[in-house]
This record gives structure tokens, C-alpha cells and sequence, in this order.
């Protein structure tokens, strides 16, 4: 972890590339040029793409694409796709609505 | 809130078992699934399972779903179906959104997490576009919805899901233009592969999809072949027409919830994701009392998942004292051993990536089978179970060392050796006589046992195939011979259809050829006289 | 091609629910009871389910198991609504469904 870290990390200048206007996240239709740029702007994990892009934190909760921006991530980073931290898993693991979230049974 | 002996997260095979088994020893069991149905992704496999007796083999995955939960519900499990667990806390306290209705918390004393898996994706151009799914979509509308999920399908992967899930789309009526994958060799067992050639659909191994065609649906795709670095060789580029495109590129596990409760996980691997640890037989994840069965530790097939939550179970029942040591370790021994040799073979975890030249009998692997997705006339003869002999008589193109062996347990006269190492390949004993019975071809779950008669008199051979499709041909009725790569070889006449309650589902057809056609006619297909 | 199966060499013919109608997009539809909304509009060649919020891209059936979410369309005026998992019931009012949803008072939000 420690070299992904490293916040002076020089990727390069940012190239683009044909299929940069690939939905990723489908949910939130993040496209692979987004990831790519953010990971040159300083994002290099999934919890900070994740927040800075929202791909991930759509209807599905990123059960789709989370495998595919790990990926796209640790290629812009030039490391193993292993060598990156999951996203962290909350609470609700699926989404549903907040007056459901609220409406608490005594269990039965 | 509530309290169970053990709550178990996920009603699929590993979530059952577990939970069966832990009823069984008196624990009080609550199951909860996210789904409307119990079963997980049993009640779509319509093939019959792999293995041995004591896992089910040639026994289809929906009666073995049936079964399962037959068994739970027989021993007071109650299964919460359209409760979502969303979230797994310390203490052993699991949210559930009841029913889409309310939001209630339980605790269990043990919890097993038998989440299972979900399907990978691959990006192309136009795989947002309605048309592109995951195989697994196309086997629920299928084989649960009964609806086709299109007219003309491209699968991309040759795993086994990929070509299970191809076959069962001829089954239900569709075309399959092709399988894909972008590895160089078929990915999934060779008798899978087998099939589906035979009825002629086409393998571009060594390929991948560069874009699905249409503007609002899909209309079609273009392939291309792909070098040693995955990028596409320009000029390789064919298109096909199809309405539909699979992707069965793996499954990872489902691990969030684990992850969200705290155990601890393995370093990732290669390819990202981790992996709880977890206790190498009871699955008990480094918080005591909760247990990882099935794909969620590790993705592997339905059998070893119901295997390993029967372990779970059974360790919950002792961690709380339901059953004391040697009760358990009695009832481990059974289940270590089936679990042991599940994960024996080619295919086995611990093989995973690993390419063999020779099987463990020596024999060299077909190229054919792995390149093409069939064996090549001059290969097949090699293989202990294709033998030419007087009379009727099997030949089992099983040609890769996975762990089955029901073909040996349904032949009455012997004629059929696996031997005591279950991912033995078959060999023909050439000393008992075969009487036709037809047993052996219809409990093949690879459908890679046929039987032949070389010489049925007048210049011709009766070839006996299984056969899965509808309508089934009537006896007289006149056709044609495919050979193993689904080429028109000769006409060939139905002589005999046998269908029995014994074979289930899989008919026996009999056709005769010129004799000289016996060894490569492998499949029967209507079609005028050539 | 017919898309729904009739009969199938292992699995027989479908045990269906009763026959119903429902309304897509202002056309009258059928189905069975109790099958999943998605199934019903395959069977009547409906592919398309919903056109996205960002870049109005049309989306259909992709996991059919209730993950993914790309099926969800406005059902009873409700949007958002997973049609794979979601049974049809007679009378149904289903829409295709532009970008998230709808407000309260029925507009739709694109």
C-alpha cells in the first residue's frame, strides 16, 4: 500500500485513449476517461474515486462495476489491481428506502 | 430482538445445507435471502450434476433444490424470502429489510455468510445496450421465466458457465452464433465443450467482442482475435448478426458482508478481491461463531458449496454444544472425504490456471478439444474409453481427468472401470459384455457416452446418442449425422428413441449409418436427404 | 421467434399463472400472473425498460436476478422498481422510465 500512497506519485501527463467514453458504472454512467483523469488528479483508491466520482454509489452499490474501476485504477497507477484496498462495505448493503431503513420491527 | 442458535445469510446450496444440517442436531435456524425463491442459482441448472453418488451426480440442480429445501423446511429451518440482510454488525447482529417493509434486527449465536458470488463483467462499445446480459440473466429467463432471452445468441466465455449456459440456450430454442473467449484455450470441462460443437456451434478461442452493434438494442457484434497482450489484431475483425450477447467471464465472491462485519481478510489476489480467512475445514472466519460457505470463500461448483455448509452446520452445533467433539468428527469424516475428492482433477482449485499436456494416465490432452471445442478423429481413438469391439458397446469420450463416475456405478454388467480415483478417466472393460441398456449414456452429466455397434448389418452401424431437445424424432424418421465439430457427415435414420423416467429427461437415439461413418457420427439433426 | 417457451426437453411446460393484462406505456399488454414484469415484456418483445438520466442510453434486462438494477422502470406510478424481480399483477400500469423517476406530483425527473 505504502507506494500507493505516495501522493507525489508522477503518473505521467494524461493521455487520452479511444474508449475513454465507456460507461463504467453503469448506475451512474461514470465513464472510463473519468476514472482515468481522476486517478491524474490525485485520487488513488477506490474510496476516493468513489467519492469524487459516484461510481459505485448508485441503485446497485457498485456490484457491477467494482471489479472493472479497480482495475482501470490500478492500470493508471501502474501496480496490481491486488495491491489496492476494497471499497468500504456499510450498511445498507442493498439499497432501499429511507422509510423502510426507518421503520423498525421488533423482530419476530 | 430476536435470537437464533444460528442465522444463515443466503438460501442458496451452501446456505441450505448449512442450515439443514445445523437443525438436524436441534439448533433453531433462521435462513434469509434477498430472493422471492429459495435455492440461490440451483433451480436454473437443468443439467445434471458432476461427481460421484454421495454428490448427487447426474442428479439435475433443481431436484437437488428441491430436495434440499425440502429437507430444511422437514426440520423447522425458516427461510425469510425477500429479506435482505443489510448489514452484519458486532455481536453478531444481522439487519434485515423484512419483506421490503420494515427493518428488523436479529442476533445469532453462530452466523453462516453463504452470500455465493456475482457475475464478472467485461466493457466493449455498446454493452450498456439492451440485448447485452450477464449468462446468468439469460439462464433465469430461460429455465425460471420460461421466456427465451433472444432469438440469436453470442456467448462470450467458454468457462463452464459459459457453456453450460450455452447449451441450455439450444435447449430452449435459441441460436448460439458462437462462443467466444479471450483466453487460447476452452476454459470450462471438454465434454461441455463437446456438446455444443457437435450440434455445430462454432468456437473463436483466442477472441473477444470489440463492440455490440445497434442503436437501441442490439443488432449484432464484431470479434476480433487477440494477441499474447489481450489487444486485437487488426484485420481480424468479423461480424455477426445476433439479438443477444452473454457474458460469462467468472464469478467473484460476494464478500462485503463479511468484510462489513469485521473478519479478517486474505491478501488480495491477483486480480483484486479478497478473500476472508477462513478455517480450512469448518469455514469459521477469524470472529468465532461466524462461518464463510460455499462461493463466498472461494468460487468452485454447487456440490462442494452444499458439502462445506453441511461442515458450517455442523461446526455451529458444536461451537454452541449441540453436539460434542466426537459427534462432530464422525460426521466430518464423511463430508471431509466428498469434499476431498470434488477437489481432485484438471479443474480443481488448486489447479487453477495450470495447463496440462497428459492426463494423469498419461495420455495427451486433446489440442482439438481445447482449441476447437471438440476431439479430432485421429484423438478421440487415443483414450482408454473409446475402444473398437464386436457387438454393441460403449464408447466414452471423457477425456480429461474431472471428478465423476456415475457411468461406472450404471452399468449393470461391469463394462465401464473409473476405478476408486474418482477423476480416473473411464476405460471400456473389454471382457464384460454390453447389452445395450443404454444406463451409462443417459447418466454421462458430460453426455460423452455413446453407444456403437460397428456392425448392425447391411453395410451400416447404429450410433445411440443422448439427445436433450424437443421435438424428439420418431423412430424411421430420416436425417443427418453430425460428426463431433457438427459437420453433415451422411444421412442417418432413426432406428430406435428411448425415453424412460430412469433416464431423466435425456433420450436415447439411435441411428443407423454406413459402417464407415460409425467412429466420427456423433449427433442426429432433421434435414432433407443429402 | 416466439419468445416464450411452450415446452422445453427437460423442464416441460411452464405452470403459468393465470392470464392477465397491463399497461405499457398506453398499450395494452398480456401475461401471467405472478411472472416477473421483465419476462412479460420480453415475451411481447419489449427490450428496452428505461433511457438513462445523463446520457439518455437505453437499458434492459442485465442480470435478471434483482442486482443490477438496469430493468427498473415506473410501475403504478412507483419508479425505480426492479421489473425482473417484480411479479406482474392484472391491471398493472407500467412506463418506461426516463432517468430516476418521478416527483410526487407525477413529473417525471430527467
Amino acid at each position: 500500500m505504502s507506494g500507493v500512497c505516495d501522493r507525489a506519485r508522477d503518473l505521467g501527463v494524461f493521455q487520452s485513449a479511444s474508449d475513454d467514453g465507456r460507461i463504467i458504472c453503469r448506475c451512474e454512467e461514470i465513464t472510463k476517461g473519468e476514472i482515468r483523469r481522476a486517478v491524474h488528479d490525485g485520487m488513488f483508491n477506490l474510496h476516493e474515486v468513489r467519492r469524487f466520482l459516484r461510481c459505485g454509489m448508485g441503485l446497485c452499490q457498485g456490484q457491477t462495476c467494482g471489479k472493472l474501476v479497480r482495475a482501470i485504477i490500478a492500470r493508471e497507477l501502474n501496480i496490481s489491481a491486488a495491491e489496492l484496498d476494497d471499497a468500504t462495505a456499510r450498511a445498507p448493503m442493498r439499497p432501499l428506502e429511507m422509510e423502510i431503513f426507518g421503520r423498525e420491527a421488533p423482530g419476530i | 430482538m430476536t435470537r437464533y442458535d444460528l442465522i444463515v445469510i443466503g438460501a442458496g446450496p451452501a446456505g441450505l445445507s448449512a442450515a439443514a444440517e445445523a437443525a438436524s442436531h436441534g439448533l433453531s435456524v433462521a435462513v434469509f435471502d434477498e430472493n422471492a425463491r429459495p435455492g440461490g442459482q440451483l433451480f436454473k441448472q437443468i443439467h445434471k450434476f458432476f461427481g460421484s453418488k454421495e454428490h448427487k451426480a447426474k442428479i439435475r440442480g433443481y431436484d437437488i433444490g428441491e430436495e434440499l429445501l425440502r429437507e430444511a423446511e422437514g426440520l423447522g429451518v425458516k427461510v425469510f424470502l425477500n429479506s435482505p440482510v443489510i448489514g452484519l454488525y458486532a455481536g453478531k447482529e444481522v439487519a434485515v429489510n423484512l419483506n421490503g417493509a420494515e427493518t428488523a434486527r436479529f442476533r445469532g449465536d453462530t452466523v453462516v455468510v453463504a452470500t455465493g458470488a456475482s457475475e464478472n463483467m467485461v466493457t466493449f462499445d455498446g454493452w450498456t445496450l439492451p440485448g447485452v446480459m450477464g449468462a446468468g440473466a439469460a439462464q433465469t429467463m430461460m429455465n425460471i421465466n420460461r421466456v427465451r432471452p433472444g432469438s440469436r445468441v453470442l456467448m462470450l466465455g467458454s468457462g463452464n458457465v459459459g457453456l453450460v449456459v450455452g447449451f441450455q440456450l439450444l435447449q430452449a430454442g435459441c441460436e448460439l452464433a458462437a462462443v467466444i473467449d479471450a483466453a487460447p484455450r476452452v476454459g470450462g470441462y471438454g465434454v461441455h465443450a463437446a456438446k455444443l460443437a457437435r450440434c455445430g456451434v462454432p468456437f473463436y478461442l483466442s477472441h473477444t467482442i470489440i463492440r455490440a452493434e445497434g442503436d437501441d438494442r442490439v443488432t449484432g457484434a464484431v470479434i476480433g482475435r487477440t494477441d499474447a497482450k489481450w489487444n486485437i489484431i487488426p484485420g481480424t475483425e468479423k461480424h455477426f448478426d445476433a439479438d443477444t450477447i452473454c457474458i460469462a467471464v467468472g464469478l467473484s465472491p460476494s464478500t462485503r458482508l463479511v468484510q462489513m462485519a469485521g473478519c479478517e481478510m486474505h491478501e488480495p489476489a491477483p486480480g483484486g478481491g479478497r478473500l476472508p480467512v477462513c478455517d480450512e475445514i469448518t469455514g469459521e472466519t477469524s470472529i468465532p461463531g461466524i462461518y464463510c460457505s460455499g462461493d463466498v470463500s472461494g468460487i468452485e461448483e454447487a456440490s462442494s458449496a452444499m458439502i462445506e455448509g453441511r461442515i458450517s452446520g455442523a461446526a455451529a452445533a458444536r461451537r454452541l454444544g449441540f453436539i460434542d467433539e466426537s459427534e462432530f468428527e464422525r460426521r466430518l469424516t464423511g463430508l471431509e472425504r466428498a469434499l476431498a475428492s470434488l477437489r481432485e482433477g484438471m479443474f480443481a482449485p488448486k489447479n487453477r490456471g495450470k495447463t496440462f499436456e497428459k492426463t494423469d494416465e498419461g495420455f495427451d490432452i486433446s489440442v482439438s478439444l481445447l482449441e476447437n471445442g471438440y476431439l479430432s478423429d485421429a484423438e478421440a481413438v487415443r483414450y482408454p474409453g473409446v475402444k473398437t469391439l464386436p457387438g454393441v458397446h460403449p464408447v466414452i469420450e471423457c477425456t480429461q481427468n474431472i471428478p465423476c463416475n456415475p457411468c461406472q456405478d450404471a452399468c449393470p454388467k461391469g463394462c465401464i472401470a473409473v476405478g476408486a480415483n474418482i477423476v480416473s478417466l473411464p476405460a471400456i472393460n473389454e471382457s464384460a459384455k454390453c447389452i445395450g441398456c443404454g444406463q451409462c449414456v443417459a447418466s454421462c452429466s458430460g453426455q460423452a457416452v455413446f453407444l456403437v455397434n460397428e456392425d448392425a448389418g447391411g453395410g451400416y452401424a447404429t450410433v445411440t446418442a443422448p439427445y436433450e431437445f424437443i421435438p424428439l424424432p420418431a423412430k424411421g424418421e430420416r436425417g443427418r449425422a453430425l460428426d463431433r465439430a457438427g459437420n453433415v457427415i451422411c444421412d442417418a435414420e432413426v432406428v430406435d428413441v428411448r425415453v424412460s423416467p430412469a433416464f431423466d429427461h435425456t433420450s436415447l437415439l439411435t441411428f443407423k449409418v454406413p459402417k464407415s461413418e460409425c467412429g466420427r457420427a456423433r449427433f442426429w439433426k432433421r434435414g432433407e436427404r443429402l | 421467434m416466439h419468445m416464450r417457451l411452450a415446452d422445453h426437453p427437460i423442464l416441460g411446460k411452464p405452470a403459468h399463472g393465470k392470464p392477465v393484462t397491463f399497461d405499457f406505456d398506453g398499450k395494452q399488454l398480456s401475461g401471467f400472473e405472478g411472472e416477473p414484469i421483465a419476462a412479460a415484456l420480453r415475451a411481447a418483445s419489449v427490450v428496452i425498460h428505461r433511457y438513462t438520466k445523463k446520457y439518455h442510453s437505453p437499458r434492459g434486462i442485465f442480470c435478471a436476478i434483482g442486482r443490477c438494477t438496469d430493468c427498473v422502470m415506473i410501475v403504478n406510478g412507483q419508479p425505480n422498481v426492479r421489473t425482473c424481480v417484480t411479479p406482474l399483477e392484472d391491471g398493472m400500469t407500467v412506463r418506461t422510465q426516463y432517468g430516476v423517476g418521478v416527483r410526487s406530483g407525477g413529473e417525471e425527473l430527467l
